[in-house]
C-alpha cells in the first residue's frame, strides 16, 4: 500500500464499514459449537451485555450499536448520520479535538464510531490496565459529545474529499447505481456516506439532533469480550451508557423489495475493466428458509475455490481476479448482491455466465454432494470467525440485533444439518428465480442498458 | 505492493506488513530447524481450537530475472494447480470441506501461503503444503486461463487505479539500480509473456525446504507440531542451493525525483514522498527503531506533526500523515503525503510538509511526544497478540526478510530505548530529498487513451 492509499484510507475505510457490516454478519451468522461461553450480563439499571470473559491476553474489545442509522438521515441531507459518527470521538465534555485525542493516543485506547443504513456501531479496544479511563473516553463521547463546528467542518470537508473520489471509482458508482436503482424512493437508495449534494446541507443542529434521537438505551445493543469479569462489567454499563436516555426516538423505515429487477444499466467511463454488480431480492434472518438460502448462495457464490461462480468464471476461463455474491439482510430488506470486474472485450461473456449459473441453481438445485459439502464447509469454518475478541465482539452485537438467542451459536450446526435437498432446490429456486438487476461501470463491449437511464 | 491469490484478504495482509512489530509479553515462541534446511516457528494460541499454518518462501519479485517481471506472483497463483499426488484442486477442495480458509500473496521479498482451520486438521494441511514444495504439475491448459486471471489481478489493482498506477511509477523512479523499481505483479508487457516453462524454472530454482519458513499459530504445542512436520516436511530432500539473495544495491543517490501523473478520473490531487531508508535487515542497531518512533511522531494520528500542522492550524490540507514499512530486506521507504484543500495548490502543501520536516531535522521533538508514540507502537504489540493469523505473518515477515525471533521479540524493548537524540539524528540522516523521490496524483484536462 502506497503512502497515497494510505492517506485515502480513513474516509474509504468508512465508506466500505457501510456495507461491511452486513457482510461480515453473512459470513459468520452460520456457526458450529464452540468452547466460548457468553454470559448475559445485566447491570443493576437494566442494561444488558452478552460478556465472553478472556484473561488470556491483556485487553478488553467492546462493540455496540444503537438502532437508527443512515436511514434515519432527514430528505435532502443524507449523510447527517455518518457525519455525526465521524465526528463524535473528536471534542467530548470539557475536552476539546485536540486534547481528547491526545488522551486517547497517550493511552493507546482505540475508540471508532462507524454509521450503515441500520445502525450506528461503535468499538473500544484498551489494554486491561487502561480500562476505567477508556471507559470514561467512551462516557463522555457517548453522553457529552461537543460537535463544535470547526470538526464538523473538517470532517465534512474530508467526507466530501472521498464523495468526489468516488465519481469516478469504478466500483463505488456500481455500487451505489445498483441501490439507487433498487430502493427508488426509499432510504435504502442513498448512500450511507451521503452525496456531494446533500452533505453541504447538513448543519451542526442536524447532527446534534441526530444523536440525541439515537443515543439511547432501549436500542442498543453491547458485546464484551477481553479481560474483564461480570461484576466489574456491570459497575461499567451502568457508568458508560446509565446517562443516556431511555428511549430512542426513530422514524419508522417501511420494508422495501428491490425494485428493477430484470434491468440492465451501463454507466460509461474510461476503464480498461468493467465493474459488474449483480443482485436481487434475498431471504429474510428470521425466515425459516434462511439456511437453506445460506447454504444455497454458498454453493453460488460463496468466496471459496469451489463456488460455482468461481470455478466458470475465474478457474476455468480466466475472465476475473474475482467474483463473488453474499446474502445481506437488513433490518428492512433483505437481498443477494455479487460483483466482479472483468475485461472490457470479454464482458459480456462474463455477464452472461454468471447469469447462466444464478438460472442453472434456481431450476436444477445444487446436487447432494454440493449441498453436503456446504453444510461440512458452513459448520467446521465457523470456530474461524471466533479466534480474536474483536470478531467474537462484533458477531455477538449481530446476533443480538437479529435477535437470534444467547444459545444460537450452541442451534446453529442442527439448523445447517437439517437442510434437506428438497429444501435446497426449492429455496434456490425461491431466491434466485425472481431476476437480476445488473449495474456495470466501464466500457464494456457488447452490453447495453436495458431501460434509458440518467447517465 | 503485496498481492494475493484470491482478493477476499486483501486489506488484512496489507495492513499487517507496514507493522513493525511482534508481541509484548508475547506467548513463548519455539523455533527450530529440521534436517533438510526448512525453519519451523511455533506460535501457541489457545483460546480457540483453531490453528494458522503458513509457509513462506524466501523468494519474490526482486528475484525475478530482468525481462520475466511478475514471474514470482504468476508462480503464487500456479501453485493451486495440483500436484501428481494431489492433482488439480484437491488441496483446495481438502481446505473446503474441513471447513478452512487458504490464500496466498507475493511480496519484492517473499511468497507466502497459508491456511486457517480446526486444530486437528494441521497435519493434513502440512502434507499437502509440504508435497507441493517440488510435486507441482503444470499444464498449458492450466497455465493460460491463470495468466488471463493474473493480467484481470493488474487491471484492478493499477490500470483501473490512478493512486496504483502513481505508486509503480514512484518505485521505478526512487530505485535507480536495485529490482525493487519493478512492480511486484510485473509489468503488463512482460506478464503477457510469462509461460509454463518460465515458471517451472523458477520454481526448481526457488522452492525447496532449505529455503523457506513454516509459522504455525494456535492451539498446537511445540512438541506436537515438531512430531508432525518432521513426518511431513522432513521428508522433502533439499533439491536446490540456498543461494545467498544478493541483488544490485543502489549508487550514491544525488537527485531528487519527481513524478507527476495525470487521469482525468483523478478528483482529489494528492502528493507523496517516499524516502529510501534502512529497513529493519539492514538498519544499524536502533535505527529502525528510531525511524518507527519518528514516523508516529511527525505522522501518525490526528494529533501528529503533519496533520496537526496542515490539516488543523493552517488548514491547509483534508489529510496528511507519514508511513514506514519497515520489514524489508535490502530496503525500505519512509513515506509522507497530503492532500491539499479544494483551492489549495500541491505546491502549498508541499511546501508546508518540508517545513514540518526541516523543523524536526533542526528541533527535534519533544519528549512527550516521543513517550506517546513509544505507547502506542507497544501497544499495538499487545493487540496483535489477539489475532493469531496477525501474528504469524508478523513473524512469518520479518524471518523471510532475513530478521530471527529474537529480533521481533526485542522489539519493543528496543522501542522503549529510543531517545530524542536518536529521533532527531535519523531524521537528520534519512530524511534527505536526494535519496526521494516525489509523486504527484493530478487531473488531466481531457479523457485518456485507453490503456489495455
Amino acid at each position: 500500500m502506497n503512502a497515497i492509499a494510505r492517506a485515502l484510507s480513513k474516509s474509504v475505510h468508512r465508506a466500505a464499514v457501510a456495507i461491511a457490516i452486513p457482510l461480515l454478519a453473512a459470513a459468520t451468522s452460520a456457526a458450529p459449537a464452540s468452547a466460548t461461553t457468553i454470559e448475559r450480563v445485566v447491570s443493576a439499571s437494566g442494561i444488558e451485555a452478552w460478556l465472553v470473559h478472556e484473561p488470556a491476553v491483556p485487553l478488553i474489545a467492546i462493540d455496540f450499536a444503537f438502532s437508527g442509522g443512515a436511514a434515519q438521515d432527514p430528505a435532502g441531507k443524507a449523510g447527517t448520520a455518518y457525519l455525526a459518527a465521524s465526528t463524535l470521538n473528536d471534542g467530548v465534555g470539557e475536552f476539546d479535538s485536540k486534547t481528547f485525542h491526545e488522551r486517547l493516543e497517550r493511552k493507546a485506547i482505540e475508540l471508532n464510531f462507524s454509521v450503515d443504513r441500520d445502525a450506528l456501531r461503535g468499538s473500544l479496544r484498551t489494554l486491561s490496565e487502561n480500562r476505567d479511563e477508556a471507559f470514561e473516553d467512551l462516557r463522555l463521547s457517548l453522553t457529552a459529545a461537543r460537535f463544535d463546528a470547526a470538526d464538523v467542518e473538517l470532517n465534512r470537508a474530508q467526507i466530501l474529499s472521498a464523495l468526489r473520489r468516488a465519481t469516478t471509482s469504478p466500483t463505488d458508482i456500481a455500487n451505489q447505481r445498483w441501490w439507487e436503482i433498487a430502493f427508488a424512493g426509499h432510504p435504502y437508495s442513498r448512500p450511507a456516506n451521503g452525496t456531494l449534494e446533500s452533505t453541504p446541507n447538513i448543519t451542526v443542529a442536524d447532527v446534534k439532533t441526530y444523536a440525541h434521537r439515537v443515543l439511547a438505551r432501549d436500542n442498543l445493543k453491547i458485546a464484551v469480550v477481553g479481560d474483564i469479569d461480570a461484576a466489574t462489567l456491570k459497575t461499567m454499563l451502568d457508568r458508560v451508557f446509565g446517562a443516556l436516555p431511555a428511549k430512542a426516538e426513530l422514524t419508522p423505515v417501511a420494508n422495501a423489495a428491490p425494485q428493477g429487477l430484470g434491468r440492465r444499466t451501463v454507466v460509461s467511463l474510461d476503464v480498461p475493466q468493467a465493474v459488474i454488480e449483480f443482485g436481487g431480492a434475498g431471504i429474510g434472518r428470521k425466515d425459516p428458509d434462511f439456511m437453506a438460502a445460506y447454504t444455497v448462495n454458498h454453493i453460488l457464490g460463496g468466496g471459496v475455490f469451489s463456488s460455482r461462480l468461481y470455478q466458470e468464471v475465474r478457474e476455468k476461463r480466466g475472465l476475473a481476479y474475482g467474483v463473488s455474491d453474499s446474502l445481506l439482510w437488513y433490518d428492512h430488506t433483505a437481498l443477494f448482491l455479487g460483483s466482479t470486474a472483468t475485461r472490457a472485450d470479454r464482458s459480456a461473456e462474463t455477464l452472461d455466465l454468471i447469469q447462466k449459473e444464478i438460472r442453472r441453481l434456481a431450476e436444477d438445485g445444487p446436487t447432494a454432494e454440493e449441498l453436503a459439502k456446504a453444510k461440512a464447509y458452513l459448520n467446521s469454518s465457523f470456530a474461524l470467525n471466533l479466534d480474536t475478541s474483536s470478531k467474537i465482539a462484533s458477531l455477538l452485537v449481530q446476533l443480538q440485533r437479529d435477535d437470534l438467542g444467547i444459545d444460537y451459536i450452541a442451534r446453529r450446526p442442527a439448523m445447517i444439518e437439517s437442510v434437506t435437498l428438497d429444501d435446497a432446490r426449492r429455496v434456490a429456486k425461491r431466491l434466485l428465480n425472481g431476476g437480476l438487476l445488473v449495474t456495470v461501470v466501464g466500457k464494456p463491449e457488447g452490453v447495453a442498458s436495458t431501460a434509458p437511464t440518467a447517465n | 505492493m503485496l498481492l494475493s491469490k484470491l482478493p477476499m484478504l486483501i486489506v488484512a495482509l496489507a495492513g499487517a506488513v507496514t507493522y513493525a512489530a511482534c508481541a509484548e509479553a508475547a506467548p513463548t515462541v519455539t523455533d527450530f530447524k529440521l534436517d533438510n534446511g526448512l525453519e519451523v516457528v511455533v506460535i501457541p494460541d489457545h483460546r480457540a481450537p483453531v490453528v494458522t499454518h503458513m509457509i513462506w518462501y524466501k523468494v519474490g519479485a526482486a528475484d525475478e530475472t530482468p525481462g520475466k517481471s511478475g514471474l514470482a506472483h504468476f508462480l503464487e497463483h500456479l501453485m493451486f494447480k495440483g500436484t501428481e499426488k494431489n492433482p488439480g484442486d484437491a488441496f483446495s477442495q481438502d481446505v473446503a470441506e474441513i471447513g478452512g480458509q487458504e490464500n496466498a500473496f507475493t511480496t519484492s521479498d517473499y511468497t507466502g501461503f497459508f491456511q486457517r482451520v480446526p486444530r486437528e486438521h494441521l497435519k493434513e494441511m502440512m502434507a499437502l503444503e509440504a508435497d507441493r514444495i517440488t510435486g507441482l504439475v503444470l499444464t498449458d491448459e492450466v497455465v493460460k486461463p491463470e495468466l488471463n486471471v493474473v493480467l484481470e489481478e493488474q487491471n484492478m489493482r493499477v490500470a483501473n487505479n490512478p493512486v496504483g498506477r502513481l505508486g509503480e511509477q514512484m518505485d521505478a523512479a526512487l530505485y535507480l539500480n536495485h529490482p525493487y523499481g519493478r512492480p511486484a505483479i510485473g509489468w503488463r508487457h512482460e506478464i503477457e509473456k510469462l509461460g509454463r516453462d518460465d515458471a517451472l524454472a523458477f520454481y526448481r530454482r526457488f522452492y525447496t525446504p532449505n529455503n523457506a519458513v513454516v509459522i504455525v499459530a494456535g492451539d498446537v504445542s511445540a512438541e506436537e507440531v515438531k512430531a508432525d512436520a518432521e513426518a511431513t516436511y522432513g521428508k522433502v530432500a533439499p533439491r536446490a542451493e540456498n543461494n545467498p539473495r544478493q541483488h544490485p544495491m543502489e549508487p550514491v543517490q544525488e537527485a531528487p525525483r519527481t513524478v507527476t501523473l495525470a487521469d482525468s478520473r483523478v478528483e482529489q490531487p494528492s502528493v507523496t514522498r517516499n524516502y529510501l531508508v534502512p529497513s529493519e535487515t539492514t538498519a544499524k542497531p536502533g535505527e529502525s527503531e528510531a525511524l518507527d518512533v519518528l514516523t508516529s511522531v511527525i505522522g501518525s494520528g490526528s494529533n501528529s506533526r503533519l496533520y496537526r500542522t496542515l490539516v488543523v492550524d493552517q488548514g491547509i490540507a483534508l489529510n496528511a500523515g507519514a508511513s514506514y514499512a519497515s520489514t524489508a530486506l535490502d530496503y525500505a521507504k519512509l513515506g509522507v503525503y497530503g492532500v491539499p484543500k479544494p483551492g489549495v495548490s500541491l505546491s502549498q502543501v508541499e511546501a508546508g510538509i518540508d517545513a514540518v520536516l526541516a523543523d524536526v531535522v533542526e528541533h527535534g521533538v519533544t519528549a512527550d511526544e516521543i513517550d506517546s508514540a513509544k505507547n502506542r507502537l507497544i501497544a499495538e504489540a499487545v493487540y496483535a497478540q489477539d489475532n493469531q493469523a496477525t501474528l504469524a505473518r508478523w513473524y512469518g515477515a520479518a524471518i523471510a526478510c532475513g530478521e530471527t525471533v529474537d529480533m521481533v521479540q526485542a522489539w519493543p524493548d528496543h522501542i522503549r530505548a529510543v531517545t530524542a537524540e536518536a529521533v532527531q539524528a535519523v531524521a537528520r540522516q534519512w530524511l534527505d530529498r536526494r535519496r526521494s523521490v516525489t509523486g504527484y496524483l493530478v487531473q488531466s484536462l481531457k479523457p485518456e487513451e485507453k490503456h489495455s
